[in-house]
């Protein structure tokens, strides 16, 4: 059975599933992922690079989009190259392109209640689009545009990426064509970055150093607090440079109050009781450390914890004893039970016997693996309450089907 | 000939998040100590897991001795800076200037290459002023090295005059000479990191002087079965010999089965990521394995283990 043909035989009507799921409701909380999406308008997974948060953002969206119904949008960083050709997303850019869902329905029979939008952040179209909304008038915007420093800082900045990412999500909600809105955050540094991003973009423009930059280059040579600086940075950067960035600063500055209010806007979004967040993480080391970190960030804030999606996780029956023994019988009594099975296997003993050796061994790999994992979700302490694992697939996520696979894993 | 990799000065050590870049630099470092070469290694993003793959306590930008001919240390822009500052312009009393500090945390946040340039720089520095054999750097993901490569040369056509433009060029000279400097990108055999390396290792080909010394993949998967037993493995799993198993050692034996043919699939298709890896890398790109360690955490002894099979790539 395909997986996809698996999920539709087991998911059953939407009437099953609000039926089911409301018995496992106890006092109005939140029990699925399932009802987590059903009730909020954004959700943003993070967490720290390598885990799977593109893949989970784009399984979320296909599952809200083929049962929930309604026009739900997944906003993708930086998405395999497989993945992106299933969700149509051929070339980048930020166009809103419909995901053919139809697909889906001819080869799984599937009918999907909603349609599914797909887009991509394109972070220098979308700071470009940024600047022509908030200059003060169309020269200003073209001098920012061609300001050197403009492609370097927008280009090459992890911030900025995170801001630009925020950005969108709140464009794209606040244009009400969506009734759900799954953004990825891009890779940073620290998966807190986009959080604070919002805040940084208002204080950027607020603050009394970007005032004093932005003072004409000679006044703020007399000025006596700014000298000591000023000698010292021009001997280090020479006064070319400082020039070109007082000059951008000052362009910049004429943009101040559209930016700090839609930074705010964005900001709030945020903190909104319809957007959720859910934390991506495997249960390796650093990224369950980050998980955790992420986690209680994300309480200390206030902003809704919707679910914790561990991905990649080794299959629970490897810790089980009775595997175990098994796997020890067969690497002490390989030779005896290989001369037994050779013939019913019809196969060279030798090899049988190194056959059974070797799966002793991989056994033995694997649970170790496994234990690691089971001493790291433990370690994982307060975990929300809504954890769902994706088991480890050997193969890559790269069509529809795959998503909705893993989707029906996330719905559970 | 290409200069052999730790007979050079300064290796970066770049990668996708999560495919084990700290621990193969580690690694790589403490391979060079043991080799009796004076190393030193740097943490560019100051996370905290070098500390943890060295188990040494807590890093700061004054290095400190980890392993025996070993230093460690963690970048720390600010302060490198206070070094430049003192070292340049000979202004001991500049590093106590509060506002000073502040104002150029700001300029560097928002202007563009200077924390690149600062924490090049300083790394450039160790390497002329011969305080090691070797450095290795910790340095930017794979989203960013090519910015914190690129960053002397930014910095030189933005900025036209001054001591900046000085410094940078000296840099430049050792950044940019294969026998000093190279490029290590580490890889697991996954799709995404795949991907992002052959895509990286076009990029640092393409936007900057320096030589891409190699590839190292980790957690490659052993395999399981050799000639013709794979075969013998799909036979045990039909009814009659399956019944045996189970007699002979228990029940427990289909999830036995059940993990090798997990591990059968995951070798496989991890196999067929090392080929397309292979197949749209330059042919001339020096590849090294490290083994998936199964039940190790980050730690001294992973990292000793990842040092061993390195030692025996590139020995």
């Amino acid at each position: 059975m395909s997986p996809a043909r698996r999920e539709a035989s087991t998911s059953g009507s939407s009437t099953e599933q609000v039926v089911a799921s409301a018995t496992t409701l106890s006092a109005g909380r939140i029990g699925t992922i399932d009802q987590l999406l059903s009730a909020k308008e954004i959700a943003i997974t993070c967490g720290s690079g390598g885990v799977g948060k593109t893949t989970t953002a784009a399984a979320l969206a296909v599952m809200a989009a083929v049962h929930h119904g309604g026009r739900v949008l997944v906003l993708t960083v930086d998405p395999a190259k497989r993945l992106a050709n299933a969700l149509g997303l051929a070339a980048f850019g930020n166009d809103e392109t419909e995901v053919p869902l139809a697909a889906l329905a001819a080869g799984a029979g599937i009918r999907p209640k909603g349609k599914l939008v797909a887009a991509m952040l394109d972070t220098k179209q979308s700071w470009d689009d940024l600047v022509r909304l908030h200059a003060p008038d169309a020269t200003t915007a073209q001098r920012i545009l061609a300001n050197p420093l403009y492609d370097n800082i927008t280009g090459r900045f992890v911030q900025s990426h995170d801001y630009i990412a925020m950005e969108r999500l709140y464009e794209l909600h606040s244009s009400g064509r969506y009734d759900l809105v799954v953004v990825d955050t891009p890779p940073s540094r620290n998966a807190l970055d986009f959080l604070d991003a919002p805040a940084r973009m208002a204080e950027f423009f607020g603050s009394r150093l970007l005032r004093w930059l932005t003072m004409p280059y000679r006044s703020r040579l007399v000025t006596f607090a700014s000298k000591p600086f000023t000698q010292v940075a021009d001997r280090i950067l020479g006064s070319q440079f400082l020039g070109d960035i007082a000059e951008f600063f000052t362009l910049l500055q004429s943009m101040e109050s559209g930016f700090v209010t839609r930074a705010n806007e964005v900001g709030r979004i945020l903190a909104d009781r319809r957007t959720t967040f859910v934390v991506v993480s495997t249960l390796e080391a650093s990224p369950a450390h980050e998980a955790a970190f992420l986690i209680d960030e994300l309480g200390r804030r206030s902003l809704h914890l919707g679910a914790l999606v561990l991905n990649k996780v080794l299959p629970s029956t490897l810790l089980d004893p009775a595997a175990q023994r098994a796997a020890a019988a067969l690497d002490e009594r390989a030779e005896i039970l290989a001369a037994e099975l050779a013939p019913l296997a019809g196969a060279d003993p030798a090899q049988v016997g190194r056959v059974l050796v070797e799966l002793a061994r991989s056994f033995h790999d694997l649970r170790l693996a496994a234990g690691r994992e089971a001493e790291q979700r433990l370690e994982l302490g307060a975990i929300p309450e809504v954890t769902v694992s994706v088991p480890y697939l050997a193969g890559d996520v790269h069509d529809l089907n795959g998503l909705l696979a893993i989707g029906s894993r996330l719905w559970q | 000939m290409p200069t052999p990799l730790l007979d050079r000065r300064l290796l970066f050590v770049t990668g996708k998040g999560g495919v084990g870049k700290t621990t193969v630099t580690a690694g790589l470092a403490l391979l060079a100590a043991q080799q009796g070469r004076s190393t030193l290694v740097c943490e560019v993003d100051a996370k905290g897991t070098l500390a943890a793959a060295l188990e040494c306590g807590p890093l700061a930008f004054t290095p400190r001795p980890t392993q025996p001919g070993l230093m460690a240390m963690a970048m720390n822009t600010e302060d490198s800076l206070k070094e430049y500052l003192s070292l340049q312009l000979r202004l001991p009393l500049l590093a106590r200037i509060g506002p000073l500090a502040r104002t150029f945390d700001f300029v560097a946040d928002a202007a563009p290459g200077v924390k690149e340039i600062l924490t090049v720089g300083k790394l450039c520095y160790e390497v002329r002023e011969r305080h090691y054999d070797l450095v290795v750097v910790d340095a930017a993901s794979t989203g960013h090295i090519v910015g914190q490569l690129s960053a002397p040369t930014a910095i030189n056509s933005l900025v036209q005059v001054g001591m900046v433009r000085d410094q940078t060029r000296w840099m430049l000279d050792i950044l940019d000479d294969p026998a000093s400097t190279g490029v290590l990108v580490v890889t697991s055999p996954e799709e995404m990191p795949v991907n992002e390396t052959i895509e990286l290792v076009t990029r640092l080909r393409a936007e900057t002087k320096v030589d891409v010394a190699g590839v190292v993949v980790n957690r490659v998967l052993p395999e399981l079965f050799g000639r013709g037993e794979e075969a013998v493995f799909d036979r045990l799993r039909a009814e009659g010999p399956l019944a045996a198993l189970v007699d002979a050692v228990g029940p427990g034996v289909g999830q036995v089965l059940d993990a090798a043919s997990l591990a059968v699939d995951l070798r496989r298709t991890r196999a067929e990521h090392l080929e397309r890896l292979r197949a749209e890398l330059p042919a001339d790109l020096p590849l090294s394995f490290v083994p998936e360690l199964f039940g190790r955490q980050v730690g001294l002894r992973s990292t000793m283990q990842v040092a061993q099979a390195l030692g025996e790539e590139l020995l």
